[in-house]
């Protein structure tokens, strides 16, 4: 006996399983994706701060003061994440699509100007570089080392904080908190794994190319869930949300082809 | 009054303020606006009109010229 089931709308069942596997395609595969790659450049960016910590003073505070900082967001998610469920669904969804909206247009907009070279691209060595002068600056203490937890633990909560915020608003407006939580947990030791085996070149990850995806993914989550909110109904569900990912990546691709040609293009005084 | 003069629970709601300024205004301004337009206008249509065809359509282009205004912006200051 077959019912047909949206992965975003409806609960899943038991007897659902077989109409699942057919129908978990776009939404959660664009779910997924997003999830990871965000998580992924986040941490990227945290780990860059806790190494030079660790190099420069020492790995026992650098890695209390991550310690401190996981446990912080793991409480936010415990706290918030319950509550968000309570939210009706139609308003939580405009809050979250205008949210992701405005935050997926950020990370494009950056990841287009870096992409054309209007805009210096982020560079980890640099990052490492500079964190490690200023805390080399700043004389230690013999017992425990206050700045090496604070700078740690600031590092990974500002950056987490935005991993926290796009795995709770993606995975309680898609019904896939568990999932979310799980894909972003598999993002976090991956690159930490990576991190620890490459040390300092974490400038080889191709981070604008993440980000400009995470951007992609995050605005066609945000049409979508606006959209939702508002009670638009899409042609194909969530098979939309493909085509917003085309229509966003071709819309990047061609402000940074259009962006590098008036670039290169010689300035002609009058 | 410095910010290291003032009580924790300030500092914290202060500190949380700004993290969500930064988060959804920061220097882009024009993106936080275009948003809010967006959401309004597909309202409008969906409220007033009920015009889910135009909704559809207005949504995703009205969300591509908004970041295509903020790109041209900013391509432009840094030329």
């Amino acid at each position: 006996m077959f019912r047909c089931v949206d992965v975003f709308r409806d609960e899943p069942r038991k007897g659902d399983l077989k109409v699942l596997a057919v129908t978990v395609s776009s939404g959660v595969v664009v779910l997924v994706g997003a999830v990871f790659l965000a998580c992924a450049v986040e941490m990227v960016e945290a780990l860059t701060i806790v190494l030079a910590v660790g190099h420069t003073r020492g790995w026992r505070s650098a890695f209390e003061g991550t310690g401190a900082a996981l446990a912080a967001l793991a409480a936010l998610v415990a706290i918030f994440g319950p509550a968000l469920a309570h939210v009706p669904l139609s308003s939580l969804r405009l809050i979250v699509g205008g949210v992701l909206l405005i935050f997926g247009m950020q990370w494009l907009r950056k990841a287009i100007l870096r992409a054309s070279g209007l805009k210096a691209k982020h560079d980890e060595d640099e990052i490492y570089r500079e964190t490690v002068e200023e805390l080399r600056a700043i004389s230690s203490s013999p017992h425990r080392d206050r700045i090496a937890f604070v700078m740690a633990f600031k590092g990974v909560f500002l950056e987490g904080l935005e991993v926290v915020i796009t795995v709770l608003t993606l995975g309680t407006s898609a019904h896939r908190l568990g999932l979310a939580v799980a894909v972003a947990a598999v993002a976090v030791v991956s690159v930490g794994l990576v991190g620890v085996v490459v040390a300092k070149q974490l400038s080889t990850v191709p981070e604008n190319a993440m980000k400009m995806g995470v951007g992609v993914l995050l605005v066609s989550f945000g049409t979508f869930w606006t959209g939702e909110g508002l009670k638009v109904r899409w042609p194909g569900n969530d098979a939309m949300l493909l085509a917003f990912v085309a229509l966003y990546l071709a819309v990047t691709w061609v402000l940074v082809g259009y962006l590098r040609r008036t670039r290169a293009l010689p300035v002609v005084a009058l | 009054m410095s910010d290291r003069d003032r009580p924790w629970p300030v500092r914290l709601v202060k500190g949380f303020a700004m993290f969500w300024w930064d988060f959804l205004i920061g220097d882009t301004p024009e993106l936080f606006v275009a948003a809010l337009v967006i959401i309004g206008v597909v309202a409008l249509l969906r409220g007033a009109g009920h015009e889910n065809t135009a909704a559809v359509i207005a949504l995703p282009l009205l969300a591509v010229v908004s970041l295509v205004v903020s790109v041209r912006r900013a391509a432009k200051s840094r030329r």
